[in-house]
């Protein structure tokens, strides 16, 4: 299976087929409209021509002798009896008719104005596109007010008209396509740069066809159904209905017959070649099959999502890859992957035998495709690709010479890539080591969630296995997870702890004291060895369990969550000496993605795969102290005392007080108006802001009331999950239900529900809930939840979409911008975007948010 | 600056130079000095986004991907909680679109000293606003039997915006022919018809009436004089930057339009590559989205290094591709080819997405680099 490039495609070049080349580049003339004789061989002269290519197994191409799938196909020709307009150019020579002279076949512009005009239509071609030239074409020739008249022969011009799709009129008189083409012949080949056209690519005679050529059999193959009936292609159909009224046309046309009938089934041949290049052409009638679907051709081939360009040529597919749904498991590194053990004996890596590992690699044959590990093929050097089974298995053993290919199954170690979708960033494929494992799920560390965007309620990812050498050293060196932990977006890392890891580790520099051997026990689940670190205490304390993660030599200080400017608080300040944690308790500020400065600092001073390992090891500390210490949440973490419930009450019925009051002013049109608001739009304003104040005042209460030391609050406190707000709703008040940035005011006539009172404008009618969700919501409370909940839904089900394309758009634009050599950003046509990358040529993965400490050097050195 | 940062001048990028010189102690030694600043050097050298580097794409990365968290919802009060403003990912749509018209359109009016500090800041913010003879009129009254009209205005609000009834009777009687028009000597306006259909046209004229542009700057609908620190600016809805600039008291090197197009009209390309960026961070910054700068000057390099604003569409900035095959891949592949068949273009294959489709290595990244080799000697033998 060597593969070498033999050649390399250096460009493509576009242009017209002139029909003495679409002939000579044919390899069979089709003159029947049949397929196959009556053995379903396929007819000599036929579409199905084996000239053309085959596509039934066993038949040998007539053209290049290969058999199937070798065969590429070749094109055909048929010669139409008479021309016919190419849908696509019609615009085209319809212009093209209109700027010339009719008999002597000069643009419409006197000779010496042609090259003044000439460099002024290139500029617009060049900068505005195609049909933009055109049409300043004809606006010149409207200014030159030639358009009656040729100012080279002096030949009077008709008006011509077009009757779509495909008709062209001189003064009400038809032209038919042989008298457009020899109009089009006349056009002197000198002025076609006017028109954007390039005499050596295209002449416009061309646009009208005489010859269609055939595409090759390969590229509309039939399918044998069941009943061994043989169902053509949808281009094959097509192809069929040209030929057969082509064939027609040319009898009536020996024969002599009246105009009439040749005119009709010209029109015929000029409507079947019409659909066959696009079948939604807005005049005509598509083509449709027997059972009314219209037929697929040419043009919808190639456009759209579905088609030719997007579907199968941007878009690839690849063997060794497998998916299935993942599960979490924080006993692996951030960069492994646990893979089912049934996906490894499927999955396998190519390893070329050498004189070295001749023996390692005969061990897997030995165990075949069965055992794990094993292998399943091996690949001679011919190419040849063998199965490995019990029957070959000592046949292969003998043979294996270096120079063999072993595809072994995957182990421990290999390389892989990881991926979910939607893939909107490059973290979102990372290249993982396989760790194989027992179950059905492919596991992940919980930590690597936040750049894949995962959770576990069902989701499903995709692992790939590179299969050469190249691609593996890509993936390890470019893709691999330590090597993705600074978010290009933001220059922080987007890997940290999160929810119960975070949990963990401020409840163990919060608050635990450990025994000696609950200690270790602690550090050896989290998978430390050496404990020297450790003070020589029976009573150990959470931060100084902590500091054993934490490498000797380094320093840090930062701020807790709750750090306030100005408030002594030694837990608030986080500072760690000489890898000793002193004082401060570890919360999502320094530890979680996105803000982990501590993790930051980490991976700047000892390095990706340091601060990988580091990262899981504070990741299983803060699970462990879990397991040990206990953790839940209950109902009663929510109670509230007498005094703050009635505080809480006591808020509420002020806001309804003042409400109605606003409310009263407002009728009474006593109410001071917002500078460019109506009286209306001023008090909703009004309530609402007052309304939220009173929600925000409430949650204040019950924040300063509640237990800190209670589950719940921890959550919240250390940012594992959950903020305040949450908390008082769940206790106190929900807060205004808000809809399009106001109140609700949809539903009946002048209320939102009919159990309020006509013109209600009160905090309760128009969706303000008082209850928390543990006292529960009345009623009419619960509908407005749901209405706010419906629109929230509605909101991402529109989204989702939208910024898909705009995604997609932003892609296609800018894919091709790179940093050069020089350091100049320069799209695909080497034009300067930018002189240095974001001005000034930094890397915002490789930066600190974006900036160089500079700070941090001058303090360190 | 130091003499021994000099030589770095031409090294470091100005910004970081400036933090550098900001940051360093007093009293450090020129060994310090030299030594930190190499250490900023070699950090900055190692910073360096790489040659090959596709930022392009990183860039459309990070803003595609958090466009997913963005909200829809299309208003949202700005600051004050008077003016509703479209943001989020509509707003950012609208932007990278390079649309011609936006949806809420807004100035910023920074004034002149002392208008700055508040000196007669309610009238001139009022004096803005476009207003019709119907915010002046005080009543109308129409006399049935003799087809006249009679209209009476506000004189304190003709008054605060300089005006008479005399000037408003000249703007009036332009669009009032056919009628008999006078302004009585209290300031009323008296209109007469005559003919067959004269109380009808009465009737007519009357609605007409109410809509003709009397004063203030036209396009401007809203207007809200805000207090920013120290100083008075004017939060206006509509723009009308021609006419604002006109103005005395308006601070021209600040006020400015969130409508793009416009800004590239009277101001320049410049102008309207700072506008996009500020636009877009203003949305991202509302949204709490933090996205590096870096990302949002490559954007609004892209859609206006022409030298006019492109739209991130398939009529903007991916119509100025030079390859046929990507331009095809994007949209309406089918026009792409057929104009290239007729100019004849070449492909060279110098992107992304042709190599892509033909299976070749992609010319950035580790795609980038090929390897030199000497060609052997022993062709000679042939």
């Amino acid at each position: 299976m060597e593969t070498f490039i033999a050649k390399k495609i250096a460009s493509i070049e576009f242009g017209l087929m002139s029909p003495k080349f679409m002939k000579e580049m044919a390899s069979a003339k089709v003159v029947t409209p049949e397929l196959y004789d009556k053995e379903g061989y396929p007819v000599d002269g036929g579409l199905m021509d084996i000239r053309l290519g085959v596509i039934d197994p066993g038949l040998k191409c007539k053209t290049c002798g290969q058999k199937l799938k070798e065969c590429p196909g070749h094109f055909g020709y048929i010669e139409l009896a008479r021309p016919v307009v190419h849908i696509k150019f019609v615009t085209v020579v319809l212009d093209l008719l209109r700027c010339t002279c009719r008999s002597c076949g000069n643009i419409l512009i006197p000779n010496d104005k042609i090259n003044k005009f000439r460099s002024e239509l290139e500029k617009i071609g060049m900068e505005m596109g195609l049909d933009e030239q055109r049409k300043q074409v004809k606006q010149v020739i409207a200014s030159l007010k030639t358009i009656t008249k040729c100012p080279h022969c002096k030949e009077k011009q008709m008006k011509i008209k077009i009757e779509k799709p495909t008709t062209y009129l001189e003064d009400e008189k038809r032209l038919s396509p042989i008298e457009v083409r020899s109009r089009l012949e006349r056009i002197k080949r000198e002025h076609l740069p006017l028109f954007g056209i390039n005499p050596k690519s295209a002449q416009p005679e061309w646009m009208i066809l005489t010859v269609l050529p055939i595409p090759p059999v390969t590229m509309r193959p039939s399918i044998t159904l069941e009943s061994g009936e043989r169902s053509e292609d949808d281009l094959t159909h097509k192809l069929g209905d040209i030929v057969r009224i082509n064939q027609r046309l040319f009898e009536n046309i020996n024969a002599g017959a009246p105009e009439i009938i040749i005119e009709d089934l010209w029109d015929l041949l000029q409507y079947h070649v019409t659909t066959f290049f696009d079948n939604a052409v807005a005049q005509l009638p598509p083509a449709r099959h027997r059972s009314g679907q219209p037929l697929k051709t040419l043009t919808a081939r190639i456009k759209s999502k579905e088609g030719r360009i997007r579907h199968n040529l941007a878009g690839k597919r690849t063997n060794f890859c497998a998916r299935t749904v993942i599960s979490p498991d924080p006993m692996l590194n951030i960069n492994e992957v646990g893979v089912p053990l049934v996906m490894a004996m499927k999955l396998t890596v190519p390893e070329r035998v050498t004189e070295w590992n001749t023996n390692f690699l005969k061990e897997f044959i030995k165990k075949g495709p069965k055992e794990y590990p094993g292998a399943n093929y091996i690949i001679r050097p011919d190419g040849r690709r063998k199965k490995i089974t019990d029957e070959t298995k000592e046949q292969l053993l003998e043979e294996l010479q270096p120079g063999f290919i072993v595809e072994r199954h995957l182990m421990d170690g290999d390389i892989s890539t990881f991926n979910r979708q939607p893939s909107l960033h490059r973290m979102s494929m990372m290249c993982h080591r396989v760790r194989v494992l027992p179950g059905l799920t492919l596991r992940l560390n919980p930590a690597v969630c936040a750049p894949y965007n995962a959770d576990f309620d069902g989701d499903e990812m995709n692992l790939h296995i590179p299969q050469t050498e190249e691609a593996r050293a890509e993936a390890e060196i470019l893709m691999e997870v330590q090597t993705q932990l600074i978010s290009p977006r933001y220059g922080l890392s987007i890997i940290g702890c999160n929810q119960d890891a975070i949990t963990g580790n401020f409840i163990l520099t919060k608050y635990l004291n450990l025994t000696r051997e609950n200690a270790i026990d602690l550090l050896v689940a989290v998978g430390v060895e050496d404990f020297s670190k450790l003070p020589n205490k029976n009573v150990l304390s959470g931060k100084e369990i902590f500091s054993v993660l934490m490498p000797d030599d380094f320093n840090f200080q930062g701020h807790a969550r709750h750090y306030k400017e100005g408030v002594n608080d030694p837990d608030a300040i986080v500072e760690i000496k000489e890898g000793k944690l002193i004082t401060g308790i570890l919360d999502k500020n320094n530890l979680g993605d996105g803000s982990g400065l501590l993790l930051r600092n980490l991976h700047k001073q000892y390095g990706a795969k340091q601060m990988v390992d580091m990262l899981g090891k504070i990741y299983r500390m803060g699970i462990e102290v879990l397991f040990r210490y206990g953790f839940t949440i209950t109902l009663s973490d929510l109670d509230l005392k007498h005094e703050v419930q009635d505080e809480v009450n006591r808020l509420l019925e002020e806001a309804d007080n003042d409400v109605a009051k606003m409310i009263e002013n407002f009728h009474a049109g006593t109410l001071e108006l917002l500078p460019g608001r109506d009286a209306r739009e001023t008090l909703e304003l009004r309530i609402l802001e007052r309304l939220n104040k009173a929600r925000n005042d409430t949650g204040a209460v019950v924040a300063k009331n509640a237990d800190p030391d209670s589950h719940t609050l921890i959550m919240i406190l250390s940012g594992a999950r959950g903020n305040l707000i949450n908390l008082a709703q769940m206790s106190a008040c929900v807060g205004q239900q808000a809809l399009r940035g106001g109140r609700i005011s949809k539903g009946y006539d002048d209320r939102t529900l009919s159990c309020f009172k006509k013109g209600d404008l009160g905090a309760s009618a128009r969706g303000f809930i008082k209850h928390g969700f543990k006292n529960g919501l009345e009623p009419y409370e619960l509908f407005f939840m749901a209405m706010t909940g419906r629109d929230s839904l509605m909101d991402t089900a529109l989204r989702t979409p939208k910024s898909g394309y705009l995604y997609r758009r932003l892609a296609n634009a800018l894919q091709d911008f790179k940093v050069e050599y020089d350091f100049t950003v320069r799209d695909a046509g080497k034009k300067i975007i930018q002189f240095a990358y974001g001005e000034d040529g930094i890397d915002v993965s490789k930066s600190e948010g974006g900036k160089i400490n500079v700070g941090h050097i001058i303090r360190t050195t | 600056m130091k003499r021994e940062l000099l030589e770095f001048k031409d090294k470091l990028p100005l910004k970081i130079l400036e933090e550098l010189e900001q940051g360093l102690p007093d009293k450090a030694s020129p060994a310090r000095i030299k030594k930190i600043a190499d250490r900023v050097y070699e950090e900055y050298r190692s910073s360096l986004a790489e040659p090959g580097e596709c930022v392009g794409l990183v860039t459309a990365e990070s803003i595609g991907e958090p466009g997913t968290q963005m909200t829809l919802n299309t208003f949202h009060f700005a600051g004050v909680s008077e003016m509703n403003v479209t943001t989020g990912l509509p707003r950012l749509i609208e932007i990278l679109d390079a649309r011609k018209t936006i949806s809420t359109e807004m100035m910023e009016i920074f004034l002149n000293k002392p208008y700055s500090r508040g000196k007669e800041i309610k009238n001139i913010a009022e004096g803005l606003k476009e207003t019709t003879l119907k915010e002046y009129i005080k009543s109308i009254s129409i006399n049935v039997a003799e087809t006249r009209m009679r209209i009476e205005l506000k004189d304190q609000k003709l008054k605060d915006v300089n005006l008479n009834p005399a000037k408003v009777g000249r703007i009036l009687h332009k669009s009032l022919k056919g009628f008999d028009f006078k302004v009585e000597k209290d300031g009323a306006m008296r209109i007469k018809a005559s003919g067959d259909d004269a109380l009808n046209m009465i009737y007519r004229v009357k609605e007409k009436i109410k809509d003709i542009y009397i004063h203030g700057v036209k396009g401007i609908t809203q207007v809200l004089p805000v207090k920013r620190g120290e100083e008075y600016v004017i939060v206006t809805a509509g723009t009308n930057l021609k006419e604002v600039y006109k103005l005395p008291f308006v601070d021209i090197t600040r006020t400015t339009s969130n409508n793009i197009t416009e800004v590239e009209k009277f101001l320049g390309i410049e102008a309207a590559r700072k506008a996009i960026v500020k636009e877009i961070l203003k949305v991202l910054k509302d949204q709490g989205i933090s996205i590096d700068h870096r990302h949002i000057l490559l954007v609004s390099d892209a859609m206006t290094m022409s030298g006019k604003v492109l739209g991130v569409s398939r009529y903007g900035i991916v119509k100025e591709k030079p390859s046929v095959l990507a331009r095809a891949s994007f949209e309406t592949p089918i026009r792409h080819i057929i104009n290239a068949s007729m100019v004849g273009e070449k492909d060279e294959l110098n992107s992304v997405i042709e190599n892509v489709m033909i299976n070749q290595p992609v010319p950035i990244g580790t795609g980038l680099p090929g390897l030199i080799t000497k060609k052997r000697v022993d062709e000679k033998k042939k």
